[in-house]
């Protein structure tokens, strides 16, 4: 299969998925309603109106994080229940192109899911929105890594029928490290006096690295993650 | 022009476990091009987990395999897109049409966009599902969905065919609407796995009867 080809697989593998939670909502609306709660159960939970530093940052990935474990838990549900994996393997496009559209697909939702609720989450804590700006690039990076992460830990979870189970049991610890580089990075955004930087850029390096790291272990296991 | 030098399938003690259980014990056959093989036995004697192996969707763990001139597990890459499969699952997605599950599959083949829409127009007018192929495959009953699948095994025009029950949830129309796809006309190779031995013995060139425990018991001509 040539590098066109096996883009164009992944374009209509990406597509698929799209097109299907577009149609069914199975799981966008679960993690924007999970998220949006949270933020209100935050709000009273805390009896703060506002929020700044560390603890601003803490609500914030925290509760992104767990609204991306419903989407990861669901990653691989059609691909399983409807012989999507089958039908896929009696394909000659490589393994390493479904993983490429599962990573973009959960960014995708990632990116919708935060269009949504990180404006609520200003709305709800932040005294004002000159944060929002930098954030994106801690977003986008926080993304790419609950992606690369998520995929390969919902297709080893997938063919369990503990799935649920085992998704925030492998996902979590591993994840550990890009909340703390993530929360660290977007702490100083969320100071009291305005966004400040101190050791944003380093913090960003870090989460990079996570992704970069990920990127490569997605890529050396998934194949055989796939195979029987 | 010849897909291989050899047969098109050739087995030597394959054997397949599941754990501790045996599905394939020591399987031996070499099946020429062009030719049918009607796959006989009991429930439980392996033989849809044969038809998986040889479409590469299994390991086998023992002995030794070649599909298409491909050696099993090693070049499976080679096999996959040269092998049609009709397996128990349609193998399709429910919330997307009968057409939209065969566009994907041409994609996921690398196949050429137009031919690939003007073949699987052609498909489903011999199926009989042009004016279905619209709906959502998850509101078809499941001969719809057979046909539909059909219509997958055969897109990328595959050498071998590996037909698991063909004709179940097919009505009489059915049956006949799909057997230029899949019957003996296709001129393919096929391997064809039935319950009903009749049928598949009068359309096949060899027979091969596996047992209980998945051993072979008899090789030969029907």
């Amino acid at each position: 299969m040539s590098v066109g080809q096996a883009f164009d697989a992944w374009k209509a593998l990406v597509g698929r998925d799209l097109l299907t939670e577009a149609r069914t909502m199975r799981s966008l609306p679960a993690m924007v309603l999970f998220a949006v709660t949270t933020f209100v159960i935050f709000r009273y939970g805390l009896d703060r109106t506002q929020l700044s530093g560390s603890l601003a940052g803490g609500v914030l990935w925290t509760t992104l994080l767990f609204a991306a474990v419903l989407g990861i838990n669901r990653l691989f549900v059609s691909e399983r229940e409807e012989g999507g994996f089958d039908a896929f393997r009696l394909t000659p496009a490589p393994a390493n192109v479904l993983l490429a559209a599962k990573v973009t697909s959960l960014f995708v939702y990632l990116v919708v899911l935060e269009l949504i609720v990180v404006p609520i989450f200003a709305l709800f804590f932040l005294p004002e929105f000159s944060s929002l700006l930098p954030l994106v690039a801690v977003l986008l990076l926080a993304n790419l890594g609950f992606s690369l992460l998520g995929t390969v830990v919902s297709s080893m979870a997938v063919n369990s029928t503990a799935r649920d189970l085992i998704v925030p049991l492998l996902l979590l610890p591993l994840v550990v490290p890009l909340m703390i580089a993530v929360t660290g990075a977007s702490a100083p955004l969320f100071g009291p006096e305005g966004p400040g930087y101190e050791r944003f850029g380093e913090w960003l390096m870090v989460a990079a690295l996570y992704d970069g790291v990920f990127l490569l272990v997605g890529y050396a296991v998934f194949e055989f993650l796939l195979e029987d | 022009m010849a897909e291989t030098d050899g047969p098109a399938i050739s087995l030597r003690g394959l054997v397949r476990r599941y754990g501790d259980r045996v599905a394939l014990d020591g399987v031996d056959l070499d099946l020429p091009e062009g030719q049918t093989l009607a796959v006989l036995g009991p429930n439980g004697s392996g033989k849809s987990t044969l038809l998986r192996v040889l479409a590469t969707l299994l390991r086998p763990s023992g002995g030794e395999a070649s599909v298409l001139g491909a050696r099993l597990p090693g070049e499976a890459w080679q096999v996959r897109g040269r092998v049609g499969y009709l397996g128990h699952q349609p193998l399709l997605y429910r919330d997307l049409t009968g057409r939209e599950n065969l566009v994907l599959q041409a994609r996921l083949n690398g196949l050429d966009r137009e031919e690939a829409a003007e073949s699987i127009e052609r498909d489903l007018e011999l199926v009989g599902m042009s004016s279905r192929a619209d709906e959502a495959v998850g509101g078809y009953s499941a001969g719809m969905r057979q046909r539909i699948s059909i219509c997958r095994a055969v897109l990328t025009r595959p050498p071998l065919l590996l037909l698991d029950e063909p004709d179940s949830n097919l009505d009489p129309e059915g049956r006949v609407a799909v057997r230029d796809l899949v019957g003996p006309a296709s001129g393919r190779t096929r391997v064809l796995v039935s319950h009903e031995p009749e049928r598949a013995l009068a359309e096949a060139d060899l027979f091969l009867r596996l047992g209980p425990s998945g051993k072979v018991e008899e090789v030969g001509t029907p």
